[in-house]
């Protein structure tokens, strides 16, 4: 006699069944989640374990030495100031005129098509194929040589696309009602974005801003491209002079080191100790970047708790 | 009378030959220009990287065929017995993409689905930035983890793994794409409207039913441009080779093994002292026009996989 079959039974084990698989396949998420998290965490702990101890006020004030105990991060630092004060300088308002024609100015045609498409090709390039040109265009042709004006120029073309995405985001979440108002008014086209579209995206182009230089600031491959050198024991020249006119560029000119090049530097040396500056440099890195993004993040939610329309 | 007048006037200052609005129309006219000039600099930018790699690359190919260039198993330009073959440095990029990937696709796209399908968006809204941050450590930082970490930690299973080894750098660069594919796949995920769930749901799927079933499929597109912008980053990630896995170029498909990837020789390059114009300086460019053309390579095939799957829809 064959067994009969409960289908209510049934039902429920294979309710039961999927339950459990929908629970197993729940964990294995909060598991890679918690695998990269942890991840962070055991770098961020390894790192400042070795480094931290290493990091005085004359690690900051010494310059590069043979002698590890002796080393410090004087001309890194610095160099990232410059280096990173160039960028700014190049790409913020290049990357927000050029977001504010693409999204406020750019007819439907096959030119802003060839500009959207080249864009989100330009955040797909290798960064290291920026420092080869750099080193072909910047330093050879134009003769720029290996100075912090070079490395400005690369990082910011580098970092140009992320400001332009930001831009447009922050601008396209400004709705019509506002420039319609405006025109009413009868603003003219420029009026309505200098006074109304940019001051209300601020904080989105802000955050992207804070994003781009935070990535600058910890790029090496592009720089070590274009020839900077590992061991400066120098600063740039002074920008600020004895003379009429008081302020002098030259130290655009001048060459460099920056802090990821410096921590890379000291990192494929065999001796131990070296490797503990770098741990330390590694320390002051992260936590710029940590902080430039936590930045960052707290200006998106801020701006977006504030905007209701 | 007064009134009159401010009328006239007023109209005046209305009709377009005014000049004030003459002006004011061409500085209008202006600042349009100067926008456009800034948003068509970044074609420039492109057109300036793809002609210098080109046209830099030019004379190593006078002095080398492109057959030893393609066929040869050696590359060591720099040495007495110079070979030209780019195979060791391009099998160096594909190994070292090739366990990133099997870090950060599973991963990445499991974290995503969950992040998406499981998560309260209050606690999303938390988390997604705080994985972001994996995107945001520098990568000479990440090269120093896996070199003094990963390692260490895997020489302790592998007790033959040499100090520099491509399986660590490869592991470490799998964790820092992780954010790069979860990312992108997570809002892929979110924009697949919700009746489509509810539907799901409706006819008694379960919440890992629905992500496979009815999520993953639907936001497919969105997550295989995030796997292509995942396998970018892997070719182009440059220090945490340079620094983890060695610079010898290596053809082995052994990841316990050293290897350089094409971007860790135009790092062990640029290090050095290079002469413009010699054949080392233009071997840098030749391999930073092979790695762009790879990445080119990949894009367009990521572009028509996702033509191809969006058609079946």
């Amino acid at each position: 006699m064959e067994r009969e079959i409960n289908p209510r039974q049934e039902l429920l084990s294979n309710i039961r069944r999927r339950q459990r698989w929908d629970f197993a396949f729940a964990m294995m998420g909060l598991m890679s989640l918690l695998f990269a998290l942890l991840t962070l965490l055991a770098l961020i702990v390894d790192l400042a374990i070795t480094g931290v101890p290493r990091i005085d006020f004359a690690f900051f004030m010494n310059f590069p030495s043979r002698f590890p105990a002796k080393a410090g991060i004087i001309s890194a630092w610095v160099g990232s100031l410059c280096v990173m004060l160039t960028t700014a300088f190049c790409a913020i308002p290049l990357g927000i005129a050029a977001g504010v024609y693409l999204e406020e100015y750019a007819k439907k045609n096959w030119f802003s098509q060839l500009i959207e498409l080249n864009i989100i090709n330009l955040a797909g390039i290798p960064s290291i194929t920026y420092g080869l040109m750099a080193l072909g265009l910047f330093v050879y042709q134009f003769k720029l040589g290996q100075s912090i004006l070079t490395a400005g120029l690369t990082l910011g073309l580098l970092v140009l696309p992320i400001i332009i995405v930001t831009t447009r985001e922050a601008i396209r979440s400004v709705p019509n009602l506002i420039r319609e108002a405006s025109y009413a008014m009868g603003a003219s086209k420029w009026q309505t974005i200098r006074h109304h579209i940019l001051p209300y995206s601020t904080g989105g182009i802000l955050t992207g801003v804070i994003i781009s230089l935070s990535r600058a600031i910890g790029e090496t491959a592009p720089l070590i491209t274009i020839g900077a050198l590992t061991f400066i024991a120098f600063l740039p020249t002074s920008p600020i002079v004895g003379h009429v006119p008081f302020v002098s560029f030259k130290w655009l000119m001048d060459p460099f080191t920056v802090m990821p090049i410096q921590m890379f530097n000291w990192l494929s040396r065999p001796q131990e100790e070296f490797h503990v500056n770098a741990a330390a440099t590694g320390v002051v890195l992260l936590v710029m970047t940590l902080l430039m993004n936590a930045g960052a993040i707290y200006l998106r939610s801020r701006f977006r708790k504030k905007m209701k329309w | 009378m007064r009134t009159k007048n401010q009328l006239k006037k007023l109209s005046e200052f209305t009709s377009a030959k005014h000049p004030v609005r003459r002006m004011r129309r061409l500085k209008e006219r202006a600042i349009e220009s100067l926008l456009f000039l800034a948003a068509a600099s970044s074609v420039l930018v492109t057109v300036a990287i793809v002609s210098i790699l080109v046209t830099e690359s030019i004379p190593f190919f006078e002095k080398v065929t492109l057959k030893e260039f393609l066929t040869d198993t050696e590359w060591t330009p720099l040495f007495e017995n110079a070979h030209y073959g780019i195979l060791p440095l391009i099998n160096g990029t594909f190994l070292s993409t090739m366990i990133a990937l099997i870090v950060a696709i599973p991963l990445g796209t499991v974290a995503a689905a969950f992040l998406s399908e499981y998560v309260r968006p209050s606690v999303r809204e938390f988390l997604k930035p705080v994985l972001e941050l994996l995107a945001a450590v520098p990568s000479v930082i990440y090269g120093y983890f896996a070199l003094l970490f990963v390692t260490p930690l895997l020489q302790k299973m592998i007790p033959t793994l040499g100090g520099f080894n491509v399986l660590s750098a490869g592991l470490v660069m799998g964790v820092m794409i992780i954010p790069y594919v979860s990312s992108l796949s997570e809002d892929a995920m979110q924009s697949v409207p919700s009746h489509l769930r509810e539907a799901s749901f409706a006819v008694g799927a379960s919440r890992m039913q629905t992500a496979f079933h009815v999520v993953i499929p639907a936001a497919f597109s969105g997550i295989s441009s995030a796997y292509i912008l995942g396998v970018s980053r892997a070719f182009g990630e440059t220090m945490v080779v340079a620094i983890a896995a060695g610079m010898q170029p290596n053809l082995t498909l052994d990841p316990t093994q050293p290897a350089a990837t094409i971007t860790a020789f135009i790092v062990q390059v640029s290090l050095g002292d290079l002469p413009h114009g010699s054949i080392g300086y233009r071997s840098i460019y030749v391999a930073g026009l092979s790695l762009l053309i790879l990445t080119l390579c990949f894009n367009i095939l990521g572009l028509w996989l996702r033509k191809k799957f969006q058609e079946k829809e």
